[in-house]
């Protein structure tokens, strides 16, 4: 399966498994019959604001209930920055009904699996549940939407496990550390500078009020929806979710500042020095998404014409990228990767990396990811390599619908960018009209300097007798017990 | 999946799950769940061909012979040999993956192909000679060996990597399970190495196939038939024996220095076979000790309790041979021997003393309940037929599976438990930990 086909999937992009007679978008040799186990997904709205969608998928006895907050790290501020993703830690930590650690035990009662994440754009929630289970599913995960409350003492323990979570994800890795200071530099007024997990000196700094404070600002019934996928009948969900979330009182959604990043003008470089042995370079496009899935939406084709690029660059096993810079007696890399954010709630970056061959520079391997895309602005790509990653779309709309799991996660983030439940089958459609031309315009058109920002890893050798970092970087950590 | 299991599971029928097992002319065994709901079809094959027959100089050469699968095959009659790049756009063009890989035991290939009698019939062509005819060649090996070693070094520098190291090491010993893959072996390995083990390894009278999805008996059979083709018709002779996995006799106590942000911790010994009698008891008693999310006791006393770890874990790793049992977990470098003594404190009291009553009706509730979880995708079907496919399960082994979860006691779990874990011979590894 192709890069793309992840992205898409990670992105919103959905799944919208299609009903029999009703077949998708038919790519070359393929086409494809109809799922006759699935139906439509079915979406409404509570009296309180609530969206509800219901993806019916009788396959197996078995149901997914997921709840997305339309809160992420991009709407936090700076000074507490990974509020929403310690929020979403302490919603396991009880209600006034359901006290610390009952919710998990519950849900395993009833057989279930369950986690939560956070990402800039979201927050989400879920429990994988035999069928059968899913109405009490529903009244534990309002119930801690609506009623979230612990004692202060259950934040100051939840806090040092975040702060060993940063630890493990990025103090100890130079690629994410990399990358945060990546993101960083490519963002100024975008709040997409933070880091989701939160700076380690703010993890430090927030309060047991600045989560209850978040809660209470951001989890209302009409910046969330429940999602619910599997063997379930919409009528069904729908009269439990009016005694359960409908009870929810309705309260109005906190203005959003637009926070608009300035239009970049220049080259932008940063070095980050960490122990490793290898170097690491990736390099940031600010480019244009898909807004939304209007007809006349700004820049929508461009956008599309991108994400085709990445496909034609990373797309599949053997594409561009991979085969010019990573075989041959002078290959430059030992791996590389191309990523366009078609759909975020926030602004849209390309992204070029590698990692140097032994005995090459990063710097050599920068200059051949440009070339690649200078190759496509220049000669254009071939109607082979299109119907190449359009065919790799189409079979993964039919693998897609062998998960429950990732159809209700691609209707949940369809639904956190204001998308329709037929977003997916809508997206592909376009893709499947862009042609090479607008391919090869779009190469041309945002990969010059003013709109890039480079960052690369520099590694350091790794002495165990010597501090293996600035002894700062550890400081905060350390200030936080 | 089909409509049947459906069914079953639905209503509590009798009925069993329908897996179909057959053993073609030329010795394999297929195995087979249709599942019509959507039109795609996923296989996997099992080869005895793992890591564990690595020659200890040659540690890594199942692997990289797996890995090397995709990259080109020998011309054949009318068919032209084919490198890596036709061959990834060939599989590109059929919107169809194809991987092979190499675990302790076996080596496996995978195939996920649309259903569409063209498409699949094209793509079972193309992976039968990717299992059959790879052409192994020289200037591929050499680049890969080279971003592997480079990966390989890259890993040294993590304290997680060397935590690991260290683990394997002390608790396998000699053992292959605990062999290494390093530089050194890598360099030892040659195509005309890779050629032997595929040539003695891989023969269709000893490959087991697992197929779901939309497809019937005679459509599976020749999608089998057709995928083992290009492989020697040979008879299989019995391969030579693996030593087993030797208990440990005393307890290791390992602190390696590394200036990071986190110690990383392991505690464990060797574990059991999958083909073990306790097989039950230890699944049930291990997801109250340690492998049931956010409710198990060392997550109630390592996370829980005083935050010491994000994750804290522990689990088995039953094989052909003993595989590992491992706690593991993370921690800042100066609690690093407080969870050591939390955590083992955990481990001792369990092995002891087994669960409660409460905790073992808890994690029969969660397993049993959640049983439907276990298969409600052909991924995760493919993954159960296939592992009863390997270990030579029963084929009501999924409809006998919550029974055997319910008939397990608490003593069940104590004596298997006092059985297999020696508390007083654990390897305790600890890389990045500060007093």
């Amino acid at each position: 399966m192709g890069l793309l086909l992840g992205l898409l999937g990670a992105l919103g992009a959905a799944a919208q498994p299609s009903q029999a007679g009703d077949p998708p978008p038919a790519s070359g040799a393929l086409n494809l019959p109809g799922d006759a186990g699935a139906s439509k997904a079915q979406q409404f709205t509570l009296a309180n604001g609530m969206t509800v969608i219901v993806k019916p998928d009788r396959r197996a006895p078995t149901a997914v209930q997921m709840v997305w907050v339309r809160v992420g790290s991009m709407d936090e501020v700076d000074g507490t920055s990974g509020v929403a993703h310690m929020l979403e830690h302490m919603m396991f930590k009880g209600t006034p009904t359901v006290p610390a650690g009952e919710f998990s035990r519950r849900v395993a009662a009833l057989g279930g699996r369950e986690n939560a994440f956070t990402t800039r754009d979201y927050t989400g929630y879920y429990q994988q549940i035999p069928a059968n289970r899913l109405e009490e599913v529903m009244k534990l995960e309002s119930d801690r939407f609506a009623h979230n409350q612990w004692p202060d003492a259950e934040f100051t323990k939840e806090r040092q496990v975040v702060t060993e979570e940063r630890r493990m994800r990025t103090e100890d890795n130079p690629r994410a550390q990399l990358g945060e200071v990546l993101n960083a530099q490519v963002w100024l007024a975008s709040p997409y500078r933070r880091p989701v997990i939160g700076w380690m000196s703010d993890i430090a700094a927030y309060t047991a009020d600045d989560v209850r404070a978040f809660h209470q600002r951001w989890y209302v019934p009409a910046n969330a929806a429940l999602v619910v996928a599997g063997d379930v009948d919409p009528a069904q969900v729908r009269r439990w979710a009016e005694a359960t979330y409908g009870r929810i009182p309705a309260r109005a959604v906190p203005a959003r500042k637009p926070q608009v990043e300035p239009v970049q003008a220049g080259i932008r470089r940063v070095d980050f020095k960490a122990p490793a042995e290898q170097a690491y370079v990736a390099l940031s496009f600010k480019v244009p998404g898909l807004e939304s899935l209007a007809a006349d939406a700004p820049q929508a084709d461009d956008a599309l014409a991108l994400t085709v690029l990445s496909a034609v660059l990373d797309g599949y096993s053997g594409a561009r990228l991979g085969r010019a810079l990573t075989q041959g007696p002078d290959r430059v890399a030992d791996s590389v990767g191309a990523y366009h954010s078609l759909v975020a709630r926030g602004p849209k970056t390309f992204m070029l990396y590698g990692v140097p061959a032994q005995g090459r520079t990063a710097a050599q391997v920068e200059a051949a990811l440009r070339a690649q895309v200078a190759k496509v602005a220049a000669e254009g790509v071939s109607e082979a390599e299109l119907r190449r990653v359009k065919t790799q779309w189409v079979a993964g709309e039919v693998f897609k619908r062998d998960s429950v799991f990732e159809q209700a996660n691609e209707l949940g983030s369809n639904w956190i960018m204001g998308f329709p439940t037929d977003a997916d089958e809508q997206v592909i459609a376009r893709l499947e009209k862009v042609t090479a031309q607008q391919v090869q315009a779009v190469a041309q058109r945002y990969f010059g300097d003013d709109q890039l920002t480079v960052g690369t890893l520099l590694p350091q050798p790794v002495d165990p007798s010597k501090p293996r970092r600035p002894a700062q970087a550890d400081a905060p950590g350390g200030a936080v017990h | 999946m089909a409509l049947a299991l459906t069914a079953f599971l639905a209503k509590d029928a009798l009925a069993a799950l329908p897996i179909q097992r057959w053993t073609q002319p030329g010795g394999a065994q297929v195995y087979l769940v249709e599942s019509k709901a959507v039109p795609m079809v996923d296989v996997q094959i099992d080869f005895d061909a793992g890591s564990r027959r690595d020659p200890a100089a040659q540690a890594g050469l199942a692997s990289v012979t797996a890995r090397m699968v995709d990259k080109g095959v020998l011309a054949h009659g009318q068919e032209p040999a084919l490198d890596e790049n036709t061959l990834d756009d060939a599989w590109a063009d059929l919107g169809a993956n194809f991987g092979a890989e190499a675990g302790s035991d076996r080596m496996s290939f995978s195939l996920r192909s649309l259903s569409d009698p063209a498409l699949l019939d094209r793509a079972a062509q193309l992976a039968a000679r990717q299992i059959g005819e790879p052409s192994f060649p020289d200037d591929v090996w050499q680049r890969e060996r080279q971003r592997i070693v480079a990966a390989l070094r890259e890993a040294e520098t993590r304290p997680a990597t060397q935590a690991g190291r260290a683990f394997q090491r002390a608790v396998y010993g000699s053992h292959p399970y605990g062999q290494r893959t390093t530089p050194e072996t890598l360099a030892a390995i040659s195509v005309a190495d890779m050629r032997a083990l595929h040539e003695r390894g891989l023969l269709a009278c000893s490959a087991k196939v697992s197929i779901v999805g939309a497809l019937d008996r005679a459509q599976a059979d020749r999608l089998a038939t057709t995928l083992l083709s290009r492989l020697p018709a040979r008879a299989c002779s019995p391969l030579p024996a693996v030593p087993e996995v030797q208990a440990l006799t005393a307890p290791q106590d390992i602190r390696i220095p590394f200036d990071s942000a986190q110690a990383h911790v392991y505690i464990g010994q060797p574990g059991f076979k999958r083909a073990d009698p306790d097989y039950f008891p230890l699944l049930v008693g291990n997801y109250i000790l340690g492998g049931g999310g956010f409710v198990s006791r060392l997550t109630e006393q390592v996370r829980e309790k005083r935050g010491l770890s994000y994750s804290v874990q522990s689990w088995f790793e039953p094989g052909l041979h003993a595989g590992a049992f491992t706690i593991g977990l993370q921690t800042r470098p100066d609690q690093a021997a407080q969870a050591v003594d939390v955590a083992r404190g955990v481990l001792d009291h369990f092995v002891a003393d087994g669960p409660t009553r409460e905790e073992l009706k808890a994690a029969q509730d969660n397993l049993i309940g959640g049983f439907p979880l276990r298969i409600d995708s052909n991924a995760k079907l493919l993954s159960n037929v296939a592992n009863i496919a390997w270990n030579n399960l029963p084929l009501d082994y999924l409809d006998t599976w919550t029974a055997q979860v319910q008939k397990v006691s608490v003593a069940d779990i104590r004596t298997a438990f006092e059985r297999k874990l020696r508390p007083d011979r654990m390897v305790t590894v600890v890389v990045g930990g500060k007093p």
